[in-house]
């Protein structure tokens, strides 16, 4: 599983894939909030890092979809799947060392804007003054949340040799579980299970740990999340052999 | 016995792509697994090797199920799908040390730089797949289905899209790591069995119809032969006829004609004999190689 996992980090890497996604979150997070007039932290008078984790989850979409996208579709499309499957590993060791891969560059991506807390941390007044619980644990929730975005995209990957359809099944699939349930939940329709409908989206509970309390249940929820796509993946990946 | 195969059966569907086949391969043999496109011959490998679960039957490599052990069965196997995948973007060494990586093996770049050396893919080592050669592509190929030093190797056409010198090669490397273990190649070009196969299985429509040693079955073929003569001048059919031996006469083009006799006559002799005989000259003669489709309509009469 190890040779897998490191033969899938050298390919983001020699591709540059891996190179890009990390400088376009970087850019377009830098962007939002240190450039851009309406949503600047400088302007905005408070030193915590609320954009950062207000867009992450956005930009992860397209970004998180683009890494994995590339996962099984090729893989089957140029046959070489064939050849892994036949060599000693298990299947569901393949589907784990591609997830460890996708979740490791997320957590590559994440790494350099400790710089903007370190920025952020010296801009308060006074000194430090930056809610350090909140900081983490919005962290805590975005990794989780990375991982529940890269297990959907493995699973798009998993069931169509076409990296097109795999992005984009992988975008919607990521936008529909983030976003889509508690707006939904909103509808007047759905009101008798609003609260529950609300639960099953990835926001709510992302939104609960951004406040700094890391609640087992949130946990829980997110490993649930990640591990059911991962099977979901590991079920398709082996379709009709 | 390394390969034992039961009763294997796969379905697509309502098609049958392998009917219930059953075989045996001894360890040390070559074999050629024959048949035209889609006869079967690479779905019966993708189930030895684990990649294809059978519909019903039985399939042991090395005495392993290869659905109750596939782990073991993946270890003594070494496995060159059809259209030989690669990843174009990995370089060679890089590739063959991630292969050896996955099979677990000790003091992997040794392994890596003696499988370099006998698959002669020293001149190209540092280079990356995607900018090699075919010929090379299939090297890898291989080398990555023998580094491990697998008891049973499986080749899916390996040999398919070179061109002769290449052919050449790569039959040459198959027959030299094939003398102390088993191989199973399929193939559909009969000269590849004839060169390199000590038996052959010869599949179609997901069924063997036939399964003996090569000479054996070259005997069986040779039974008719037909030869390809071009006359300078018109010659009458029913004249050609008497020349003994000579069964069946059609023509094929001005003043060509194919011959066909039965077994044991050399008619390249007696044409000649009745050209000189009749004043006529031959412009050409040739026997007919055996195509494929006509041993197959020949051992389905058969049988």
């Amino acid at each position: 599983m190890i040779p897998l996992f490191i033969k899938e980090i050298r390919s983001f890497l020699s591709s540059l894939i891996a190179i890009i996604v990390i400088v376009v979150f970087l850019l377009a997070i830098g962007l939002f909030m240190w450039v851009f007039p309406d949503s600047n932290t400088l302007d905005y008078g408070y030193s915590n890092m609320d954009i950062l984790f207000n867009m992450a989850p956005w930009i992860f979409i397209f970004l998180i979809s683009a890494i994995t996208m590339r996962s099984f579709s090729e893989e089957k499309r140029m046959g070489t799947f064939e050849s892994l499957v036949t060599k000693p590993i298990s299947d569901l060791q393949i589907v784990l060392a591609k997830y460890l891969a996708g979740l490791v560059l997320v957590l590559f991506s994440l790494i350099p804007t400790l710089i903007y807390y370190y920025t952020v941390y010296q801009l308060g007044a006074p000194l430090g003054n930056i809610d350090i619980g909140a900081t983490w644990g919005s962290y805590i929730g975005l990794l989780l949340l990375g991982s529940c975005y890269v297990s959907i995209g493995l699973f798009s990957s998993s069931i169509t040799e076409n990296q097109i359809v795999a992005f984009i099944l992988s975008m919607f699939l990521c936008f529909f579980c983030f976003s889509a349930f508690e707006q939904l939940s909103k509808l007047s329709l759905f009101s008798p299970i609003d609260y529950l409908l609300e639960w099953v989206g990835i926001n709510y509970h992302y939104q609960s740990i951004s406040r700094g309390v890391l609640d087992t249940r949130d946990v829980v929820y997110f490993l649930s999340f990640t591990a059911l796509f991962l099977g979901f993946t590991f079920k398709m990946s082996r379709k009709g052999k | 016995m390394s390969i034992e195969v039961q009763g294997l059966t796969k379905i697509y569907g309502e098609q049958k792509a392998v009917n219930d086949i059953t075989f045996s391969i001894k360890s040390g043999e070559i074999v050629g697994f024959l048949g035209p496109n889609g006869a079967g011959k690479s779905t019966t490998m993708k189930m030895l090797t684990c990649f294809l679960q059978p519909t019903s039957g039985i399939a042991k490599v090395c005495g392993f199920d290869t659905s109750l052990m596939p782990m073991e069965v993946k270890r003594q196997i070494g496995y060159l799908p059809e259209h030989n995948p690669l990843y174009l973007d990995m370089y060679i060494m890089e590739y063959l040390l991630f292969v050896a990586g996955i099979y677990e093996l000790k003091n992997r770049p040794k392994a890596v730089a003696e499988i370099i050396g006998k698959t002669g893919l020293s001149p190209e080592q540092n280079k990356k797949i995607g900018a090699l050669s075919k010929g090379y592509r299939q090297r890898v190929g291989l080398a990555q289905a023998m580094l491990h030093n697998p008891k049973v190797l499986i080749l899916d056409e390996p040999t398919s899209g070179l061109d002769p010198n290449q052919i050449n090669e790569i039959r040459t490397l198959i027959t030299e790591f094939g003398k102390d273990r088993t191989v199973m190649l399929s193939t559909h070009i009969m000269q590849e069995v004839e060169a390199m196969c000590d038996r052959v299985i010869i599949i179609n429509k997901g069924q063997i119809v036939a399964d003996d040693a090569t000479d054996t079955l070259q005997k069986r073929f040779k039974s008719s032969l037909i030869l390809n003569v071009e006359f300078k001048n018109s010659v009458n059919k029913d004249y050609l006829k008497t020349i003994p031996g000579v069964d069946m006469v059609t023509e094929n083009g001005k003043n060509r004609w194919k011959l066909s006799a039965s077994k044991g006559t050399d008619l390249r002799e007696l044409v000649f004999k009745f050209a000189v005989n009749s004043g006529n000259v031959i412009l050409e003669q040739n026997e007919e190689e055996q195509k494929l489709e006509e041993i197959f309509q020949h051992l389905t009469r058969n049988q």
